[in-house]
């Protein structure tokens, strides 16, 4: 048996299918994949995202430290409640983990970090954090999370917020949070649609859910989060990128601040030197005839032989995508996929695929 | 789960036979196959004319998540496809003893096309528990 969330009796009570996620017993759907996928993008869902891990950093050198531990610029959130997406490196640059970090006050910072990197990430960031005289506080079993994402998403929760949140919510701009003593509500997702993710005590959990089905937000799985994050062109940890790789060749050159060149932070000096070089580069891959991108397949590029991080059918636009890193960056349009005992044409596209619904990639052309 | 066809064969890798009036048998894939890999959005069928093997793989059927052989169950030459899965893979979902078929195939001749070592609904039944 594997570590459940507040929610594991809720899920059964969904028909869920459950698999080991991680080392956790999650849902992967409720019956159709599919189904919950299109429920994301043209209305809303819920997921539950209770096994990711929750870190309080405090302390009045906090601004500080951040600005030492993460790749992106911390110096960037001068607004309360701003969230900020960053990669954790290690000194020669590998990805320790991808997180985002909500500007709560000078003297502290919210954090969320995956599931399954929770025990060396707290491991990291304690050992980190001590010459900074910073207090490092994660949750343990006490908070539950869920993601509602979709065009219809907010509409329908904000009924259901506390009465003292309602209009704070109503008026958050994108990537900006607000909280109350208990709740915690940001306006940011992994799907590529509006929303909202809520972190809430874990004894509210279950009443917060079911009043959330009841509004019409129907619940979605992990296979769902996994077609419309990587539609959104948004990167898995452990698939696109792990502490072997750099954000640079894992797609996330946009998410390292290299200005100002005065800040100094981990693995500066790593990416600094491997950006002079011809290094590796993840790209977005469209397939151009019928069959389903996978992860692992080979795929041949004139740079070299690369491989495929992350891929699927996409249900939004009803082919399958991809993304693969290459050896090295291709001027070239085209590469071909080994799929079984075949070599299958594919666009290199840029990402993401699908955004708010919509295709961004000109399937005509493809 | 609906209860097992029981005037079909079955073989262990999940795989359905009907054997038809004309002497030919029709394939498809288990509803307990179909659950277990999920919505279905990408089917490879056989070449029609191709000579197939007891066992050999022959087809693939891909769900979101995952891609998964497709076993022939006996032995014999594949006559027809079912093309409508080209466009409509989840009729392997929605209709795996009927509409979702995946293909015809005439058996070659003699005892040991395999036929007779398949399954009926009750023996398969049992390997499902």
């Amino acid at each position: 048996m594997g570590k459940r969330t507040p929610l594991y009796a809720k899920h059964l009570q969904a028909q869920a299918k459950i698999v080991d996620f991680g080392g956790w017993d999650m849902p992967l759907h409720y019956g159709s994949q599919l189904q919950e996928h299109h429920q994301v993008r043209r209305d809303a869902g819920v997921f539950d995202v209770s096994h990711m891990t929750v870190i309080d950093l405090v302390g009045e050198r906090v601004k500080e430290f951040l600005s030492y531990l993460l790749a992106n610029d911390i110096g960037r959130l001068t607004q309360r409640g701003k969230a900020l997406y960053s990669c954790m490196l290690k000194a020669d640059g590998g990805i320790i983990d991808d997180l985002i970090v909500y500007y709560q006050k000078e003297t502290q910072y919210r954090m969320v970090v995956n599931a399954s990197t929770r025990e060396k990430d707290l491991a990291w960031i304690i050992q980190q954090a001590k010459p900074f005289g910073v207090h490092v506080c994660f949750e343990e079993g006490d908070v539950a999370m869920l993601a509602v994402q979709g065009p219809k998403a907010r509409e329908k929760v904000l009924p259901l917020l506390p009465a003292d949140l309602q209009q704070e919510a109503a008026n958050l701009k994108p990537f900006f949070a607000c909280w109350n003593q208990d709740i915690f509500v940001g306006r940011t997702g992994y799907t590529g649609e509006d929303g909202f993710e809520i972190i809430l005590p874990v004894a509210q959990v279950e009443a917060f859910w079911d009043a959330i089905l009841a509004a019409g937000i129907a619940p979605a799985g992990l296979g769902a989060r996994d077609t419309l994050r990587l539609e959104a062109g948004m990167s898995l940890y452990g698939s696109d990128m792990d502490e072997s790789l750099s954000p640079l060749e894992s797609g996330l050159t946009w998410t390292v601040a290299f200005k100002p060149e005065s800040r100094d932070f981990i693995g500066r000096a790593a990416l600094e030197a491997q950006a002079k070089t011809n290094h590796a580069v993840l790209v977005g891959l469209v397939l151009k005839e019928k069959g389903v991108l996978r992860g692992h397949q080979a795929v041949y590029a004139d740079t070299g032989e690369g491989m495929i991080t992350s891929g699927t059918f996409s249900p939004t636009l009803g082919v399958a995508i991809a993304m693969a890193r290459l050896p090295a960056a291709t001027a070239a349009e085209e590469v071909s996929v080994g799929i079984r005992d075949k070599r299958l044409p594919a666009k290199i596209v840029k990402l993401p695929f699908v955004r708010h619904g919509k295709a961004c990639i000109d399937l005509d052309a493809v | 789960m609906s209860a097992l066809p029981e005037n079909l064969k079955y073989s262990q890798s999940h795989e359905w036979v009907r054997l038809e009036e004309d002497g030919t048998v029709t394939v498809g894939i288990t509803d307990h196959a179909q659950a277990l890999l999920g919505d279905l959005v990408f089917i490879e069928l056989p070449e029609v004319g191709h000579a197939v093997a007891i066992e050999e793989e022959c087809a693939v059927v891909e769900s979101v998540k995952a891609a998964s052989d497709v076993y022939s169950p006996v032995a014999g030459e594949i006559i027809a496809i079912n093309s409508a899965l080209e466009d409509e893979p989840e009729l392997v979902n929605t209709s795996p003893y009927g509409d979702g078929w995946l293909f015809k195939i005439k058996l070659a001749e003699g005892d040991d096309n395999g036929i007779a070592a398949l399954l009926n609904a009750a023996a398969y039944s049992e390997t499902l528990s």
